[in-house]
């Protein structure tokens, strides 16, 4: 199966971009998980924790509220802001 | 030394200090443009990913928004007018400011009231000095923008239009702007900002790119509440930052030829001054020789 294209931006920079396995994200009506092939989403987030799994290890930061879309295993978190000071890849 | 020479020293050496503070200003404009350009350049993932999904939403849900709909027989027009807050930048401010006031006319003769946002100390001053009224004004941050001014802005803004012109709001909003083409261009446009257009993005002309069904969690008009105001925030930034990097380049261009000013001045002072001298050797030397020939003549 293949990866989830993950790309991570903020308002003002391009936070994160990489292959990942599984990303999960908390929109409006609770938690999301995606594996990839998820059918094409576009979703409102709330503040919270975004984490995703890439190259075998678990990196999680913290957005304030932004919007996710999926389609053909491409993710895009949008947020406004974004703490990246958990990120270690 | 005659009076006539050292007036001429001292006025060479004011310039060469003048000359100084403005090449310091153009070093430091330089240093500063390359980074405003960075931070427009950073912002383009956010606003493609940003413009994407509102005109996915907008192709998929027909919804009508209250920031998308034209209003009939708009009456109060609100222009946020971006310049800077220190001047020595050239005519950068100056250029915006008649700009807004060809649109204000414009406005007016379509019979609409205009409803001035000011961003940087030298609208402000502007319109304080001609004692006119404006509605808001943002100062302080005009050669280094952030997101939470341009979200402040967009809040206030949008707030205004949602209020309407019926209840002291605006019914439409105009951004006066400097776009940043390149290091000696850098242009004013005036872009109409609320009600929003949504452009489709312009990558979806290519098959892959085409907009795949999404499913829109909660629902599509929920989405298009969220993302809206985000858009606009984010069409706000970009606008902000933008005239950031113009108003740097704008001065560095401003400095520079202050700085070739000075060196011109510098060099005429100079000749001037040896002229001084000269003319000052000239008359000692006839009157020594008048004198001496005075004497021979006594004998």
């Amino acid at each position: 199966m293949s990866a989830l294209q993950v790309e991570l931006v903020a308002a003002d920079r391009m936070v994160w971009r990489g292959e990942a396995s599984f990303v999960r994200a908390r929109s409006i009506d609770g938690d999301l998980g995606i594996l990839p092939g998820h059918a094409p989403l576009l979703g409102v987030l709330v503040a919270g924790e975004v984490s995703f799994d890439a190259d075998g290890t678990h990196q999680t930061v913290t957005i304030d509220s932004g919007f996710l879309s999926i389609d053909h295993d491409r993710v895009t978190i949008v947020a406004a802001q974004v703490d990246a000071s958990g990120l270690t890849a | 030394m005659g009076a006539q020479q050292r007036i001429y020293r001292q006025k060479s050496r004011s310039v060469q200090s003048m000359k100084k503070i403005t090449r310091a200003m153009e070093l430091i404009a330089t240093s500063r443009v390359t980074k405003a350009r960075e931070r427009v350049v950073q912002t383009t993932p956010y606003a493609r990913a940003i413009t994407r999904a509102v005109s996915a939403v907008a192709t998929f849900s027909d919804v009508d928004h209250p920031l998308t709909l034209e209003r009939e027989n708009p009456t109060r027009a609100g222009v946020l007018i971006i310049t800077s807050d220190r001047g020595l930048a050239g005519a950068y401010s100056a250029n915006v400011l008649k700009r807004s006031e060809a649109l204000r006319e414009l406005l007016q003769d379509e019979g609409r009231e205009v409803v001035p946002y000011l961003t940087g100390r030298k609208a402000e001053g502007y319109f304080r000095f001609r004692q006119r009224t404006f509605e808001e004004s943002w100062t302080g941050f005009t050669d280094a923008p952030t997101y939470e001014v341009a979200k402040e802005i967009g809040e206030r803004l949008t707030a205004d239009f949602i209020r309407g012109a019926e209840d002291g709001g605006v019914d439409e909003i105009h951004i006066v702007y400097t776009q940043f083409i390149n290091m000696v261009t850098q242009e004013v446009q005036v872009v109409r900002l609320l009600p929003l257009e949504v452009v489709d993005a312009e990558e979806a002309a290519s098959e892959e790119d085409l907009f795949p069904l999404y499913e829109f969690e909660p629902n599509g008009p929920e989405v298009l509440d969220a993302l809206l105001p985000q858009y606009v925030t984010s069409r706000i930034y970009n606008a902000l930052l933008q005239a950031a990097a113009s108003e740097l380049a704008a001065r560095q261009r401003a400095m520079k030829s202050a700085t070739d000013n000075a060196d011109e001045l510098l060099k005429t002072y100079t000749r001037l001054a040896n002229q001084a001298r000269q003319a000052e050797i000239t008359q000692e030397i006839s009157e020594i020789v008048s004198g001496a020939s005075a004497l021979a003549d006594a004998k």
